[in-house]
């Protein structure tokens, strides 16, 4: 118990000394889970729309592929990529492993199959019939987008919450392609994996709870925006 | 209608500062990359730290430095993977050099691995010959001892020494931990279990752990340290030129001094040694 | 002649290769209020989902006010248009923020577009659900919000899908009424669609049957209630006694028809030999006791037979007359039914005048 408590402690004193490589570390998870469900968001949200609203040969197969890709294990993702990105690898040639760009791409390849699973089961839940009675009183496409998706807010934001969450957490996939380098590609995930491997449990504990922080911060943010009551306004177009 | 402005801006703003490179600076063309393929132990000692920094410095490279255990360090000098390897398994590096994987192999540095254990030392293993003498001790005790288990270099100098000593160690007595040093030592504090330790990370923890040294300085205790670059001529793109200038810096003025002083200021004494090389 | 609104062209929509709705013409005209009826599936979604602008068909083509529609003037044109469908399909949110929806998405600010809705909530008795949640509201209550969200937009032109077929009868009387009203004070034009007759009768100006996505009849509401194009059309709009006969003779204004042995007058201008069918709705049938002395009627028309089934028909009776192999079927009301104590296999006069047989000749 003392361990855990010594660890909150640590965890504070390495945020307010601004310690550099704790800074650097959560930054850099920052940056990378990010960026990789912002990526996550531009890909799976639009696919998960059009999987839910249109129907298309294949489309049984395409959501059976989707439902699995929700549950990869992280840590196969990052073996999968590794092997790709190696230079002896068949994309070697672009000089991305052990890169935080790598990081991204393991990350975006998590992240998206849940954002588009989550999303398309959001948008499942609208009456179908709703599109055609939004255009019925004069809205246009992008307008009628923009509806469904604040109709459908609350397990929307709920997809945006799991893809972060999913990638903000992992640790097996940024490992491996990253390569938990110091300076370059450590984040909090894997920087708590070498602390407690050489013992130093404290600071474990404190990383962790670092992350935790973060997290909770991020998600509160965005629960915030989710239960928001007032519906926002479409600007004519 | 401002409130959606609110959160665009603050969506924009995010995605741009998000996206500003994540790539170490992209000017330098990709041959100013060295990737360094080393074992845990080395990396969890913090001499890496040290010595990186100072070649980057001088030399202007971008090191990589992964530290993935040295039997998967040799797989991935081996495919061309890495440029450069610091790995301390001479048993294993030998027929691949003699393969032709990798050239000139410098053994620069050493340090020792000890037996650790609980002060009542049930398996009397203080009083042991040698190692070998010691593990028979703790095989017939049937004490419990914590491997290594993941193929690392000290996991594959553990190995080497039951099967010096004639012996197969098994459950439930001997526990495969399949993780770091530090966690494998925390494992037999946890548990007051013999394991095989290198001395650096044993003096890193020492005021965590309530294990004792129970036989050191035996010559089959002597853990090599060696230097290996991939064979350009296997692997034409591996980044020859900087994994000789990283050797060469290991052995240099500047590289020994760095590595004679580690350790002396917060445990007192040195954890490496070097060695001449021939 | 009232302005033409929407013309429709040589439409045909298809799905794969069946073909669901061929309309080679039909025209709505300013300010009327026209009702497309028929059975279900007969494809009258499809049509007003076409004339609103929300289907685009495989073939022809759509004329508003003048203006053919094309792919660039179609969200502008069909923002003129407003469309109401069976379920009130509203948004997670308050009653006034729905209403005001339409205007909104148009471009107008919130307070203009709650000032424009504000009496239109009062007209539709409303007005006191302003800001309580749509999911709260009852089935009547939200239907009249849609239509709130619709009139407030004063369209040129307003479309109704069987705006009342999900409510329950005494919602569903409450708001046609209310809403026959506001039609005729306000004089929007009106398409609306469904499968009950009686709020086409009740709504209507012009009536059009559609059957298996065909236009099989357009024209006023007695044209088509009681002057119907051929059978099919003739019972769906609730003509139920049809019976086949051949002319026999001619004269005095007046021809007569047998079939299976017995005689019917009728009043037309035919030819001996000729195929008819006799057509009758219920209400125009009546029965009398069998053995009761002939009483002078003006109905020419009286035939003995026996009823065959009694159905109750809301708070009238239906009832199912045979006369010798035909069919006839008369609507009584329940004093009616009581006083004459009808009852299977009892024996009725139907009597009906020469006047009220609709005939259509048959091929």
């Amino acid at each position: 118990m003392e361990l855990i408590l010594e660890g909150v402690l640590t965890a504070f004193r390495l945020v307010f000394s601004g310690d550099a490589e704790v800074w650097t570390i959560t930054w850099l998870s920052l940056k990378v889970s990010g960026t990789a469900t912002v990526i996550a968001l531009t890909l799976g949200i639009p696919l998960g729309i059009l999987m839910a609203m249109t129907r298309f040969p294949g489309r049984a197969f395409a959501v059976a592929l989707i439902n699995t890709g929700m549950g990869l294990p992280p840590v196969v993702v990052g073996l999968f990529i590794s092997v790709l990105l190696w230079r002896s690898g068949p994309l070697g040639f672009l000089n991305l492993i052990y890169t935080p760009a790598a990081m991204v791409i393991a990350q975006v390849a998590i992240a998206f199959p849940i954002v588009a699973g989550l999303t398309m089961a959001a948008f499942q839940t609208l009456n179908p019939k709703l599109n055609l009675q939004l255009l019925g009183i004069g809205a246009s496409r992008p307008q009628l987008l923009w509806l469904l998706c604040t109709e459908a807010r609350l397990p929307l934001l709920a997809a945006v919450m799991a893809g972060f969450g999913g990638v903000i957490s992992e640790v097996g996939s940024v490992l491996m392609v990253g390569g938990n380098i110091k300076g370059q590609t450590r984040v909090l995930t894997t920087a708590t994996v070498l602390e407690t491997s050489m013992g130093n449990f404290g600071t474990a504990i404190a990383l962790g709870v670092i992350l935790l922080t973060l997290a909770f911060g991020v998600n509160f943010l965005l629960t915030r925006i989710q239960q928001r009551e007032q519906i926002r306004w479409p600007r004519p177009s | 209608m401002r409130g959606s402005v609110f959160t665009a801006s603050i969506l924009a703003a995010s995605t741009l500062v998000l996206v500003t490179p994540l790539r170490a600076p992209a000017a330098k063309p990709a041959n100013k990359i060295i990737v360094l393929a080393t074992g845990h132990t080395l990396r969890d000692s913090g001499l890496l730290d040290v010595l990186i920094p100072a070649f980057e410095k001088k030399a202007g490279y971008i090191v990589r430095a992964v530290a993935i255990g040295t039997g998967q360090a040799l797989v991935m000098g081996k495919r061309g993977d890495a440029d450069v390897l610091l790995t301390h398994d001479p048993e294993a590096e030998a027929p691949l050099v003699k393969e032709g994987y990798f050239i000139n192999r410098r053994q620069f540095m050493h340090n020792d691995f000890i037996i650790v254990g609980p002060a009542q030392d049930p398996a009397r293993v203080a009083r042991a010959k040698s190692a070998a003498a010691a593990f028979k001790h703790i095989a017939e005790a049937k004490v419990t001892f914590v491997s290594r288990g993941d193929d690392s270099g000290t996991h594959k100098r553990e190995q080497g020494l039951w099967k010096a000593a004639g012996l197969s160690p098994t459950r439930p007595w001997y526990l495969q931990a399949g993780q770091g040093m530090g966690a494998t030592l925390g494992i037999a504090n946890q548990k007051q279990a013999y394991t095989l330790t290198d001395r650096a990370t044993y003096l890193n923890l020492k005021k965590t752990l309530r294990l004792e040294i129970m036989l050191e300085t035996d010559p089959g205790l002597l853990n090599l340290y060696s230097v290996l670059e991939v064979n350009p001529a296997k692997h034409p793109k591996a980044n020859h030129a900087g994994a000789r200038a990283f050797s060469d810096f290991l052995v240099s003025e500047e590289g020994r001094a760095l590595i004679q002083g580690f350790g002396k200021e917060r445990l007192g004494q040195p954890l490496y040694f070097l060695d001449p090389i021939k | 002649m009232a302005e033409t609104l929407l013309i429709l062209d040589d439409i045909l929509v298809q799905y794969g290769n069946v073909p669901i709705l061929e309309v080679p013409s039909l025209a709505v005209y300013a300010g009327e209020i026209l009702a497309i009826i028929g059975p279900n599936g007969a494809g009258k979604s499809t049509l007003l989902r076409v004339m609103g602008l929300l289907e685009q068909p495989v073939r022809g083509k759509a004329t508003f006010r003048g203006q053919e529609v094309t792919r660039e003037n179609a969200l502008a044109l069909r923002r003129r248009m407003a469309s109401v469908f069976q379920e009130p399909l509203l948004l997670n949110a308050s009653v006034v923020e729905n209403a005001v929806l339409g205007l909104r998405l148009r471009g107008l600010d919130r307070r203009t577009a709650e000032g424009r809705v504000r009496p239109w909530l009062e007209r539709l008795g409303i007005a006191h659900l302003a800001t309580r949640p749509a999911r709260s509201l009852s089935g009547g209550e939200a239907q009249r919000t849609s239509l709130v969200r619709a009139l407030a937009l004063d369209p040129d032109l307003l479309l109704l899908d069987e705006p009342f077929s999900a409510l329950d009868p005494p919602t569903r009387e409450g708001l046609l009424l209310d809403l026959e009203t506001v039609l005729r004070t306000t004089g929007i034009t009106t398409v609306f669609v469904t499968h009950e007759r009686n709020e086409a009768v009740i709504l209507s100006d012009r009536v059009a049957v559609l059957m298996k996505g065909r236009i099989l009849q357009v024209g006023s509401q007695s044209q088509v209630f009681t002057q119907p194009v051929n059978e099919e059309v003739a019972q769906f709009v609730g003509i139920e006694t049809n019976i086949p006969g051949v002319v026999e003779a001619v004269g005095e204004g007046l021809a007569q028809v047998r079939f299976n042995g017995r005689t019917v007058d009728v009043v037309g201008d035919f030819h001996p030999g000729e195929r008819v069918l006799l057509c009758l709705r219920p209400e125009e049938i009546t029965l009398s006791p069998a053995r009761a002395d002939a009483v002078k009627t003006s109905a020419r028309n009286r035939l003995a037979g026996r009823v065959a089934k009694i159905t109750p028909w809301g708070p009238h009776y239906r009832i199912v007359v045979d006369c010798d192999g035909a069919r006839l079927v008369a609507l009584v009301t329940k004093p009616s039914f009581l006083d004459l104590e009808l009852a299977e296999k009892k024996e009725v006069v139907a009597s009906f005048k020469a006047t009220a047989v609709h005939v259509l000749r048959l091929r």
